[in-house]
């Protein structure tokens, strides 16, 4: 089952009351429907309440979730024939991102997005989905690729971060990274990315220069963690809950801030709940998102992609 | 929207008013090197562009100092003077402290644009300066880098970028991150065009900012000594558990990494630059 969250713990006590009465219902002569029915009621209106009505840290713990369901849990419910391709000819292969090709309704599409782990073995072999310089140099060549054979590319953005270690450092993460945003701009095919989980910053970006960018309603997308913009700007990582209302770093949020194109609805509970229900969401924003694009020329596409990047800001002058 | 309006209203060339420039220069006779301790007469340290004269250190200049030491005499032209940061996340205390650094600094913004001659080659420039919230990028320096790029590009002049950041600035969240994605568009699109962009990385050089515009030059430079690198030191000594050398992340370190063109003397910057311009004569 999965971890509770200490948010919703009343739901899961009063859903654990009803199962009680429910138990003891059946197995004696005293009618209990009337008082199930009541406090069925309850339920309804106290996760209309809760799930409603997320606080941004909840929405932080819900990106989080060890069972929040990954790239590889959408890739196989909403494409068919999916073959991974690996490695960057560069250096080597890294597992936090995964990359490949496969049908979208008929079409072939390039996929790329970052990969988590499901447990700590897969995690370390993952990286815990956070990427290496390969893992971008990666991603960019298979987007190149899918430039050449004229395939829409869908990423999805699921990482912490990109890795903050040694080798990335002397292997070039920054450069990694800025040549990604910088080739992705120029890419002649439509590009849409969807967060996923958590959208950690220049990591998070390295795949997430689209055409069309979506999150799911509990993703959260974010500059710097919450964590560490609380350790630098109040000097206590505790602060990060208030980090993480003032930095705006969820769906609804950056829906207003006009960063993000289009919030994801997640089933009751978080997308973990139902990875089949949230595949199916994903998947009706998805084919709208490709099928407006499809109507582009290449130029169009490059044109549109960058009207929206150029728009991006808030200043004033003095 | 007409093209002129967009740029908004243009100063006429000028010479740097000295007051600016040497706003930021702690008052005094004397003046210590940040790494050797020797101590100096601050004329002294002023004349040699604020690397010791002992040590070679190269201390943190001012915009206005950096873009004194590179450009010919009266050819200087500021753009976008009065652009500056809103609060679009009325993020907590951030109006406050951006008010502070205008004051201490005489900037609007941690960067100034505009055009000059190098050399006798006339060029478009963004040159930032760290002593303004460090360097940080926010929307107004997204948008005075993405302007100044795209002017570049029509007028077809070189673009020279002078970097000194600690990265994508916090208090605008995401939009701050976005500029990333916004500025690197720019140098694609001037890039493509065929004309000439030359990043010089000066200290420091450091995340969502080494993670764009700052990597993407046609060359790379960077000033000895500048920390130049994706993440932070002590961050990646946390993750990894183990003591980093002494010179990670430095302009010496990226060089020997494969990761910079060259690291230029700042008394041969000027120099250096007027010959690689010349050598791409029309802007190109």
């Amino acid at each position: 089952m999965a971890p509770i969250m200490e948010f919703e713990k009343p739901i899961v006590n009063l859903k654990e009351k009803i199962k009680e009465l429910k138990a003891f219902t059946e197995n004696s002569e005293i009618d209990l429907k009337d008082e199930i029915r009541t406090l069925e009621e309850r339920l309804a209106k106290l996760e209309e309440d809760i799930y409603g009505n997320l606080k941004p840290w909840n929405r932080v713990q819900m990106a989080r979730h060890p069972d929040r369901p990954t790239t590889l849990d959408y890739v196989e419910r909403l494409f068919e024939d999916f073959i991974e391709f690996h490695g960057d000819r560069l250096f080597g292969e890294d597992e936090a991102i995964v990359s490949g090709i496969a049908y979208y309704k008929n079409q072939p599409v390039t996929i790329i997005g970052h990969q988590r782990g499901k447990d700590t073995k897969e995690n370390i072999k993952r990286n815990f989905g956070m990427p290496h310089p390969e893992g971008y140099r990666k991603a960019l060549r298979h987007m190149k690729q899918a430039e050449k054979f004229n395939r829409p590319i869908i990423t999805f953005i699921d990482t912490k971060g990109a890795y903050p270690g040694k080798a990335a450092e002397e292997r070039g993460q920054s450069e990694a990274i800025a040549k990604n945003l910088m080739e992705m701009a120029g890419l002649t095919v439509p590009i849409v990315c969807v967060v996923i989980g958590e959208g950690g910053s220049g990591g998070a970006l390295g795949i997430g220069v689209g055409n069309h960018v979506h999150m799911l309603e509990n993703s959260t997308y974010s500059v710097i963690s919450p964590e560490g913009a609380a350790a630098i700007l109040w000097k206590d990582a505790g602060e990060a809950q208030r980090a993480a209302e003032s930095m705006q770093i969820t769906a609804p949020d950056l829906k207003k801030l006009g960063v993000i194109d289009e919030v994801i609805p997640e089933p009751k509970g978080g997308a973990h709940r139902d990875i089949d229900e949230q595949a199916v969401f994903i998947d009706q924003v998805l084919e709208k998102s490709l099928k407006e694009l499809k109507e582009l020329s290449s130029e169009d596409i490059v044109e549109e992609r960058w009207q929206k990047y150029k728009k991006i800001g808030s200043f004033q002058t003095v | 929207m007409p093209l002129k309006d967009f740029f908004g209203k243009r100063k006429k060339y000028a010479s740097i008013p000295s007051e600016k420039a040497k706003v930021d220069v702690p008052e005094g006779l004397m003046q210590k090197c940040d790494n050797c301790k020797q101590i100096y007469y601050r004329k002294e340290i002023v004349k040699s562009l604020y690397v010791c004269p002992n040590c070679g250190y190269h201390h943190p200049m001012t915009a206005w100092t950096r873009i004194e030491s590179l450009f010919d005499e009266g050819t200087f032209e500021e753009w976008d003077a009065g652009l500056t940061s809103a609060n679009p996340l009325k993020f907590p205390d951030y109006e406050e402290k951006i008010k502070k650094d205008r004051e201490k600094t005489g900037l609007n913004e941690a960067i100034i644009t505009g055009t000059g001659a190098i050399e006798g080659k006339q060029t478009a420039f963004a040159v930032m300066d760290s002593h303004f919230r460090m360097g940080s990028m926010g929307s107004a320096i997204g948008e005075k880098i993405t302007r100044a790029i795209e002017e570049a590009r029509k007028e077809s002049i070189p673009f020279i970028i002078f970097t000194a950041s600690g990265g994508a600035r916090m208090q605008e969240g995401l939009l701050s991150l976005m500029q990333m994605a916004k500025t690197s568009f720019a140098v694609k699109r001037f890039r493509d065009s065929g004309n000439l962009m030359i990043s010089v990385m000066t200290h420091p050089t450091t995340g969502g900012v080494s993670a764009s515009f700052a990597s993407i030059g046609d060359y790379n430079f960077a000033e000895p000594g500048a920390l130049i690198g994706f993440a932070g030191r002590r961050i990646i000594e946390q993750t990894i558990r183990e003591k980093l050398p002494n010179d990670f992340q430095t302009a010496e370190f990226q060089l020997e990494h494969g990761q910079i063109d060259k690291v230029i003397h700042r008394h041969d910057m000027k120099k250096t630059l007027g010959k690689i311009l010349s050598m791409h004569a029309d802007g190109r």
